[in-house]
């Protein structure tokens, strides 16, 4: 099995590659057109501002790529502002498009009141996944299948990613008063707005269901 | 759900892992990859790195370390000591790590601050302050494991890194640090209110209360502690040894501990974190269980 971390310049990849290779599996960091079409899995990483991340992909014209991918029905994972680039569009900084590939937005956090005191953005630390109230056994034969609700995973992001309907929201978090997707999906394609590489044994459980398939 | 993270700080020098007072005094206590593995396995929800000779070598000698503990632990890993280029960052980023901590060279160039966050991501990029009380409200910024002043005042510093878009602040209480009398209150709390970035609170922790208040009174969003852990362990380790013939290196502080001197440092209770995250919970105090 191929599984190619897509490298478009932004975040830091190598502990994505060391979490999947303590789990026994051989991930190809690359940025050839080529390697990530002909990956069997991709995994698209990324730290930063959506406007450069989206910009970066397209100047690498991996943006097609990926959207070809996702509708091959072919497994993704997004981690981070790798989740949110699969989205619509993105709020932050301007309004910039998406790859699209789950219908939704990505917004800010609102601001806290006084400034500060109550909680701060960015959003940074571990904090609680749980499936949708109407969607209990959701998770069974997915990514999250290794997850139980409540359990703790870890967060660093300022905007929030909103799908259009709830059929698109695997699992929500709640901070700063307001509740968001946490965990995001269209078929074969998922985002996790945390990072599995940093979340201990729970987070390794996503890797390994994704890679399992 | 805010938590507040509880994070251990190894501060290492050469091959070991060591621990002082004020940062000076640097005690010996071990192999560090014992420690941060144990940590790791005990869910601890972060680790921090601290290479207390690099400034003075003027490089970070951890690369092999974090290299070598990154295979194996799955949270955030942040390093710092000796890191003044955005090359530093990067092979250090390369090596496992998660997040760098940059004092001296951010204090001489703030622009690199700047450039860093740009690079990397302002969430990699921790600025760490090592405050020491001047006069009753003055706190300065010290480098050098407190040995250099700066004549840079502290909440003013701390309101200027959050612009340059540093993504998180290591406050360390100089005056505190290493003591067991508990975290510096005052000096946590007016950081943490200057700032909307996360502050993590540091120096200090003697026993599980003084966590408490550092986050109740203190405002800490973090809260990375050393001593306490490490004497856990090295309790742990002395009882293991006890039945071996132990007989290289310093060991004299730990002949100590059978005289009933808490490891010469009286103030000073160790705890799991185990320990540490049930006294929270206890106290209603958001954490990752």
């Amino acid at each position: 099995m191929k599984i190619v971390i897509i490298d478009y310049g932004l975040g830091n990849i190598f502990s994505i590659q060391r979490a999947i290779k303590h789990l026994g599996f051989e991930a190809i960091i690359s940025h050839k057109l080529d390697e990530i079409s002909s990956a069997d899995k991709l995994i698209l990483p990324g730290v930063g501002a959506f406007g450069d991340g989206m910009a970066s992909l397209q100047k690498r014209k991996m943006d097609k790529l990926i959207i070809d991918f996702a509708q091959a029905k072919k497994p993704i994972l997004g981690i981070c502002l790798g989740m949110q680039l699969l989205l619509s569009y993105s709020e932050e900084f301007g309004v910039h498009g998406g790859l699209g590939i789950i219908p939704g937005k990505v917004i800010r956090f609102p601001e806290p009141q006084p400034k500060g005191l109550q909680y701060k953005i960015p959003h940074v630390g571990w904090n609680q996944v749980f499936p949708l109230e109407d969607k209990k056994d959701i998770w069974q034969k997915t990514v999250l299948r290794g997850v139980s609700p409540g359990d703790f995973v870890y967060f660093v992001h300022s905007f929030r990613a909103i799908p259009d309907n709830n059929r698109f929201v695997l699992a929500k978090t709640e901070y700063g008063g307001c509740e968001f997707a946490s965990v995001i999906r269209n078929e074969n394609t998922y985002g996790c707005q945390f990072h599995p590489e940093l979340s201990g044994n729970v987070g390794l459980s996503i890797y390994r269901a994704f890679i399992n398939g | 759900m805010n938590t507040t993270r509880i994070i251990a700080r190894l501060d290492i020098k050469g091959p070991n892992l060591v621990k002082g007072v004020h940062l000076e005094g640097l005690r010996v206590m071990g192999d560090p990859k014992l420690f941060a593995e144990q940590y790791y396995k005990d869910g601890i929800d972060e680790m921090i790195y601290i290479d207390t000779v690099a400034s003075l070598y003027g490089r970070n000698s951890l690369t092999e370390f974090v290299n070598y503990t990154a295979q194996s632990i799955f949270v955030p890993l942040t390093v710092g000591g000796g890191v003044r280029t955005l090359d530093d960052i990067s092979s250090l980023l390369k090596a496992g790590a998660d997040k760098v901590a940059i004092n001296t060279a951010a204090i001489k160039n703030p622009e690199l601050i700047k450039e860093a966050a740009k690079k990397f991501g302002s969430q990699c990029i921790v600025i760490y302050i090592e405050a020491k009380k001047v006069s009753e409200f003055k706190y300065e910024c010290f480098t050098d494991n407190a040995r250099e002043k700066t004549g840079v005042d502290v909440f003013e510093w701390a309101r200027h890194v959050e612009q340059l878009g540093g993504g998180e602040i290591l406050l360390t209480s100089v005056d505190y640090e290493g003591t067991g009398f508990g975290f510096d209150l005052q000096l946590t709390k007016q950081v943490a209110e200057s700032v909307s970035i996360p502050v993590i609170a540091n120096g200090g922790c003697g026993n599980v209360n003084h966590i408490g208040e550092v986050i109740l009174n203190g405002k800490a969003d973090a809260v990375a502690i050393a001593s306490v852990l490490h004497y856990e362990k090295l309790v742990n380790l002395i009882k293991d040894c006890a039945t071996k013939d132990y007989q290289e290196g310093n060991i004299n502080y730990l002949k100590d501990y059978f005289k009933g001197d808490a490891l010469g440092r009286r103030n000073i209770n160790p705890m799991t974190i185990k320990q540490i995250k049930s006294y929270l919970n206890e106290k209603k105090i958001p954490c990752r269980l």
